[in-house]
């Protein structure tokens, strides 16, 4: 379904496993903030990162591949630095979310579910992400952007290269 | 005591009962499909909802429990096209190959579907082509025949606690998957089988590797001998017709020499070889400990079992000086007929294919360790199951029922009642103190019969402590000696004796473990299907089978004695390094 | 009736403040003064009497939920904000999180002190994570507000991850507990066994800012609206083919009708009330429909379609959502969703004759009473009242 995407390198983990445990505590119920937190640091789950933190809370790394490949936004595939999700619940199609699509597609040169070969963006589709008065609606990892058009949205990744993000 | 009425008749049950006790206490079968007696509830087939009144919606009844006055039905209209549906379903997402399945004719939801009269298949077929894991020697898992009821999960995560089967993804894409998809071969599987024990269709299987004996034992020049484990012989007969814990030894024995093999010996003859070299390891070890006041791995662990030694190798890699050199009765048989065997019969060993009859999977990966090679040849050629077994046997066109009674073939088809006992959990245990306790007091163990009770049963861990006193002179170190032994079966309990061990709170000098809940008797490759009752069953037979063997103790068994006199000189000594002894391979935890 | 826009506008703000509830400008520091010369009895009386039922879309009644709650003996227990706000259409949480937060953390604290709570947890949906900095900010402030009155109860923040079906009760539970958020057996409820297995109560953002109101102007004030199954006011999240879209804050028990007049841009050929797992109202059922319990309930979600719109494809995107976001135990809900959404297809494609509709709808009525939760129980609401009411839509 996606090209799959070595990284331009592996990310390092190990210390940041040791400390995320450290900070949350080596319990099972903390498993969901660790893996959040080396998502976002990341922007995916290594392997090693899997099991490095199930031997920190002395489960098996099935257990936590298992647990993390329930959550969308908790990827066990190689991601971009910067991952966008556009919206495509009902109203955000309605007021033209396959237009963005195309727009998008266009501009980084890839399909959805695809990253681009430089490692910056990933492309994804996500359900309703809560702003279905004002879409179509895309996040680009934590930021929200909406009331997009096919304009906007090049405007929007072309200002993610200027800045370096 | 709480009153409810099912199908309008009434019934007093515990407070906590299911519905589907409380309907079994009635004699109301209601068919479930996740349901397993060994394993946590899920609930997540829905096969067994039930009519409960006043609810709008309809109940899973394994994992409702029920209220006073709760009225149920179990069989209306609406259960019955809820039923179908659900049943529909799965074999809408099931590759139906039936025909072609090794699970054909014993496949759970074979039997719901004809139960249910499924002929119209009015649904779109869902079903994924054919993927299948072969990477492991022991287990084959094919992800086009599962039904996700997670019973495999439940049972290595919840009652293993190995986690090497976990359920990932969510919605269409959720299924039953290692750590990243990764093969068998390269995860943490123990190879136990547990889970295979427990799918209710064909999605995890054993290998098969029926047709390669089938072909070495056509083959004329090759000189077939099978070796046949203690827990066989009390479980074999279910495939064949025969109700669980009943003993059909010396009917094996017939059937395997008319399937063809050249000799048919008896695995618990090395059973009886490696009590003679395990209980001499652990003695000198105590020698070294208590006399030569050296550092010494203990406790020590057995190391027959497979499943066991592999899940060591993987979650506490720093004990396995702890693990006991010997090798398993298997793998000491195989050396023994390429050299032992080969020497007496004037066979050349290159053309000898030695086969073993197993309850386990695990033993498959055994058989094709690296290191077993100790005869200059693959020492164990093809590991069948008991399942296997009774497949050939059927496949042979022989009648098991009629069939009379054999010898096993001699020269190491002689085995002790210690050696029977192998099969079940705490056997190895009891074997060894039968023969080391009268090794060092010259008297036998002080219990009626030779049956050492406190160490028999089902509980997970049970232990015991035995006084050493009146020793002969030789053992006069020992004089005193409060020997504290262990006996663990399934791994969830395994785990915990090794916790303490790395805590270093371990009180024990011996410890049995079995990878399998039950010991071998509920190995995985048993027959299906398995539970407390059956395996309490198989458990009887094996113990009546030691009350009814001649010989009792595994030095006393004269092809023992024969085989030191003639061949090995004497237990740990040069030979038995070479041949009988192992090590073992540092594995990564995850 | 055609109202033009400005009209419209003028309408719903006498409507909204007809209701003015939620959106004020109060200082909840007064109601937790309040709330501490309350007994725990005297709170949840309060709110059953006022007639409060779930505002998340499951409508249980509060007072109910609580005063269970606080009969169980443990000395542990605890109150979750379930933010996991997931159903398509609905964005009024987000909403009353950004603007009313104290007054979510003070329905939190009610609820405390009338179950007998020390701690409390919100479940933000990981969508919203850009809350989160400015929500950790009030709530320092607000956990300051009650050491001062020594009240003892401490909020911390749970993010998720990306999946709808966490919003079922026992699914968050179990997300908050380290797992997958695969839904219990129930019974036991959270009230008795919730998370860690201590006496949970999980209500929703907005219900817990109506009890708050609630202890604030009484239980009269709150009961005054609506009607009598369907008392007090709604946050509606509006969206779709509509004049005015958006927040708006309104009494339950409006007929469709009055709803289309006031938010659709005049050709709406249907509305979708509670979402994907709502029920999809056709224009000739809207004089006779209700907005509440008693007719089509919903946890805010409004959704129009205008004449424009094929009801094949909104059906369709439906089940794909619940194809995808099914936790997938199930077989009902797992092997279902999926054949009914490629059922439809294969209508279309003519692969399947027309009658083969009648079969789905059978399998989506049983899905409706097998199926393990909400969610698989509910993928019948859209379906049979979209394929029965655009038939030709799904068929042609």
């Amino acid at each position: 379904m996606y090209l799959t995407y070595r990284g331009a390198c592996m990310p390092e983990t190990t210390g940041l496993v040791q400390s995320l445990v450290r900070k949350y505590g080596a319990r099972r119920e903390n498993i969901l903030p660790i893996l959040q937190d080396i998502v976002e640091k990341n922007h995916y789950l290594t392997e090693k990162s899997m099991r490095e933190l199930a031997k920190a809370l002395d489960i098996s790394a099935a257990e936590v591949y298992g647990t993390a490949s329930f959550y969308s936004f908790l990827d066990t595939q190689p991601r971009g630095e910067n991952v966008i999700r556009i919206c495509k619940t009902i109203t955000c199609y309605m007021k033209g979310k396959d237009d963005i699509i195309k727009a998008i597609e266009e501009r980084l040169n890839i399909k959805l579910g695809e990253t681009t070969s430089d490692g910056k963006f990933s492309f994804l589709a996500a359900n309703c992400i809560g702003w279905c008065h004002e879409g179509p609606a895309m996040l680009i990892n934590n930021k929200v952007y909406t009331k997009l058009t096919p304009k906007k949205v090049v405007q929007i990744i072309n200002e993610y290269y200027d800045n370096g993000r | 005591m709480v009153k409810v009425k099912i199908n309008d008749m009434p019934v007093a049950v515990d407070p906590g009962t299911t519905i589907l006790e409380a309907a079994k206490k009635l004699g109301i079968k209601i068919p479930t499909l996740c349901y397993h007696k060994d394993l946590c509830i899920a609930g997540n087939c829905r096969v067994c909802l039930v009519e409960v009144k006043n609810q709008r919606t309809l109940q899973a009844s394994c994992a409702t429990p029920v209220f006073e006055g709760m009225e149920v039905h179990t069989n209306t209209l609406m259960v019955r096209n809820a039923r179908k549906m659900v049943i529909e379903l799965l074999l809408s997402e099931h590759r139906n190959d039936c025909l072609k399945c090794y699970k054909n004719g014993q496949c759970e939801l074979q039997n719901l579907a004809n139960e249910y009269r499924i002929e119209e298949r009015t649904l779109l077929d869902l079903s994924i082509d054919k993927h299948i894991d072969r990477s492991s020697t022991s287990i084959e898992k094919d992800d086009s025949k599962c039904i996700r009821c997670q019973r495999c999960v439940r049972t290595c995560e919840g009652l293993q606690q190995v986690s090497a089967l976990t359920v990932a993804n969510k919605g269409r894409e959720m299924k039953i998957a290692t750590f990243m998809e990764n093969p068998l071969s390269e995860v943490v599987c123990t190879n136990c089988g547990q889970c295979v024990n427990r799918c209710p269709t064909g999605a995890l299987i054993e290998r098969n590797y029926i047709e390669e004996v089938w072909e070495a034992i056509d083959n004329p020049e090759k000189h077939v001998v099978v070796q046949t484990a203690p827990a066989v012989r009390i479980a074999l007969g279910e495939e064949l017709g025969f109700d669980p814990g009943t003993r059909v030894t010396k009917r094996m024995v017939t059937a395997l020499k008319r399937i063809g093999f050249d000799k048919v010996f008896d695995t618990d003859f090395t059973a009886d070889l490696t009590i003679m070299e395990e209980g001499t390891e652990l003695l000198t070890r105590l020698k070294k400990a208590l006399v030569d006041k050296e550092k010494v791995a203990l406790p020590m662990f057995t190391s027959c079992s497979p499943g066991w030694v592999k899940y060591l190798e993987h979650e506490f890699s720093a004990y396995l000086d702890n693990l006991s050199t010997c090798k398993s009765p298997q793998q000491m048989f195989g050396p023994l007929a390429k050299t032992y065997y080969a020497e007496k019969a004037g066979i050349d060993p290159k053309d000898i294919v030695v086969v073993s009859v197993m309850p386990c999977t695990a033993k498959k990966f055994e058989s094709q360790r690296p290191e077993m090679k100790d005869s200059g040849f693959t020492d164990v050629d093809i590991v069948l199951t008991t399942r296997e077994l009774a497949r050939m046997i059927k496949q042979a066109g022989n009648d098991f029922r009629t069939m009379e009674e054999t010898e096993y073939d001699s020269l190491l088809g002689t085995s002790s009642g210690a050696g029977v006992i192998f099969g079940a959990t705490g056997g190895v245990m009891e074997a060894a103190l039968r023969t080391a306790y009268e090794i060092v007091t010259g008297r036998e163990v002080p219990f009626e019969n030779l049956n050492i009770m406190p160490i028999r049963g089902m509980e997970g861990i049970r232990e015991a402590t035995i006084k050493i006193e009146g020793c002969t002179s030789e053992w006069a170190f020992l004089e005193g000696v409060e020997l504290k032994v262990a006996v663990a079966h399934g791994l969830k309990n395994a785990r915990q004796v090794m916790k303490q061990v790395e805590a270093g709170k371990s009180p024990y000098h011996f410890v049995e473990v079995m990878a399998c809940p039950g010991g071998c008797l509920g190995g995985g490759g048993q027959p299906i299907p398995t539970n407390p009752d059956v395996r309490q069953k198989r458990a009887a037979a094996i113990y009546e089978e030691d009350m009814d063997m001649p010989i009792r103790k595994s030095h006393e068994n004269p092809e023992i004695q024969q085989i030191y006199r003639d061949f090995l000189e004497k237990p740990l000594g040069e030979k038995s390094h070479h041949l009988l002894h192992t090590h073992y391979t540092h594995r990564e935890k995850t | 009736m055609v109202i033009d826009r400005k009209e419209k506008v003028k309408r719903l703000q006498d409507l909204q403040k007809k209701v003015d509830q939620i959106f004020r400008d109060v200082d909840y520091r007064p109601i937790l003064d309040k709330m501490q010369t309350m007994s725990p009895e005297e709170i949840i009386q309060s709110i059953t009497d006022s007639g409060l039922r779930g505002r998340g879309g499951a409508g249980f009644p509060t007072g109910l939920k609580w005063k269970y709650a606080a009969a169980e003996k443990s000395d542990v227990k605890y109150v979750i904000c379930n933010a996991d706000e997931g159903e398509p259409g609905t964005f009024k949480d987000r909403q009353i999180l950004e603007k009313e937060a104290k007054k979510v953390f003070t329905g939190m604290t009610l609820c405390a002190r009338a179950i007998g709570a020390r701690h409390g947890f919100i479940y933000l949906r990981g969508e919203y994570n850009y809350l989160k900095a400015e929500l950790l900010e009030r709530l320092e402030r607000f956990h300051q507000a009650l050491k001062e009155r020594q009240i003892d109860f401490k909020i911390q923040f749970r993010s998720g991850s990306g999946a709808y079906v966490c919003g079922e009760e026992t699914a968050l539970i179990e997300s908050m507990e380290g797992r997958r958020g695969e839904p219990r057996n129930k019974p036991p409820y959270p009230i008795t066994d919730g998370y860690m297995g201590k006496p949970t109560v999980v209500n929703n953002v907005e219900t817990l800012v109506y009890c708050t109101m609630i202890i604030e102007l009484g239980h009269e004030k709150f009961k005054a609206l609506g009607t009598k199954d369907s008392a007090g006011a709604k946050v509606f999240s509006v969206s779709g083919d509509a004049d005015v879209e958006g927040i708006y804050e309104l009494e339950l028990g409006m007929t469709i009708q009055e709803f289309v007049d006031l938010f659709g841009d005049g050709d709406t050929k249907a509305v979708q009330v509670g979402g994907s797992s709502g029920h999809c109202v056709p224009r000739k059922l809207f004089d006779s429909t209700i907005i509440g319990f008693e007719g089509v309930p919903t946890g805010g979600s409004m959704m129009l379609f205008n004449s424009t719109r094929s009801m094949y494809h909104v059906l369709h995107n439906y089940l794909d959502f619940f194809a995808e976001e099914s936790c997938g135990q199930c077989t009902p809900c797992r092997v279902g969703c999926q054949q009914l959404l490629k059922g439809i297809e294969a209508i279309k494609k003519r692969e399947r004759e027309p009658e083969y509709l009648e079969e789905l709808k059978k399998l989506a009525r049983n899905m409706k009473i097998s199926a393990k939760c909400g969610l698989g129980q509910s993928v019948a609401n859209p379906f049979l009242s979209i394929t029965e009411n655009f038939r030709e839509e799904i068929i042609f």
